[in-house]
């Protein structure tokens, strides 16, 4: 049993409509590192050009917002689920 | 291979959507788009999705509320829950612009988000005029348009 990330509905398309896969990580970090890896269009969806992850992309692990543990590093172990939940954004100007 | 895309909506949710626009001007309104997103596989050059209803969300910007908004990931599961309830996909987001363009802007391309459609209504003064789709491109450089395809819509 491996760590599990959800995928949501709108980075399906880049993950041969998967909604889930699966890897052995021990952070965070690890997890979405290999995500990103196995599906490289995720990538520039889920971090800015700078590494970081985007600031309406919220992470949870087992339904805990990782901006509330240790965000990246926040450690995970099998069977754990890693949930990304879009927020929405935007404006006129 | 050019793609067209087009969004399918009912001339009453076009309104419920001006509507809202109008409501909350001079802020900005916004809620979910439910309804079926199909790829019509068979017909490779043309991909389509229907809205079949609207789920009216609160602008959670309230330092900005007037250029900009922000729907929670609570707000969005909420929304999710509602199109999952009828049996719906959540396929994308409104919000209007008060006494601005019915075109995304640059802060609306780097918050986008792949694949959903947004719509957008210009609300000048107060009355709801264009109303215009959209949907982030791949590379995120840029929104590419949808035509809007309005279904029984009523007469004036």
């Amino acid at each position: 049993m491996a760590v599990r990330v959800m995928i949501p509905t709108p980075l399906r398309v880049y993950a041969g409509k998967r909604d889930s896969a699966e890897f052995r990580a021990s952070t965070v970090g690890e997890a979405l590192a290999q995500l990103t890896g196995e599906f490289d269009d995720l990538r520039r969806h889920l971090f800015t050009d700078e590494g970081n992850l985007r600031s309406f992309v919220n992470v949870y692990v087992n339904g805990e917002d990782i901006r509330y543990l240790s965000k990246e590093e926040t450690p995970t172990k099998d069977g754990d689920t890693i949930s990304i939940i879009p927020s929405i954004a935007g404006g006129s100007r | 291979m050019s793609e067209t895309l087009n969004l399918w909506i009912n001339g009453a949710l076009v309104e419920r959507i001006r509507q809202h626009g109008a409501e909350t001007y001079p802020n900005e309104c916004c809620g979910a788009l439910l309804g079926r997103a199909t790829d019509a596989e068979a017909i490779p050059t043309r991909t389509s999705r229907e809205v079949l209803e609207i789920f009216p969300l609160v602008n959670r910007r309230e330092d900005s509320p007037r250029n900009r908004f922000f729907v929670t990931a609570e707000d969005a599961n909420d929304a999710d829950k509602a199109a999952q309830a009828q049996g719906l996909d959540l396929i994308g987001w409104y919000h209007s612009h008060p006494d601005h363009p019915a075109r995304p802007s640059e802060y609306d391309r780097e918050h986008a988000w792949p694949w959903y459609s947004y719509i957008i209504v210009s609300v000048q003064n107060g009355n709801p005029r264009d109303m215009t789709s959209w949907r982030l491109q791949d590379d995120r450089s840029a929104f590419v348009p949808e035509e809007v395809e309005i279904r029984n819509q009523a007469k004036a």
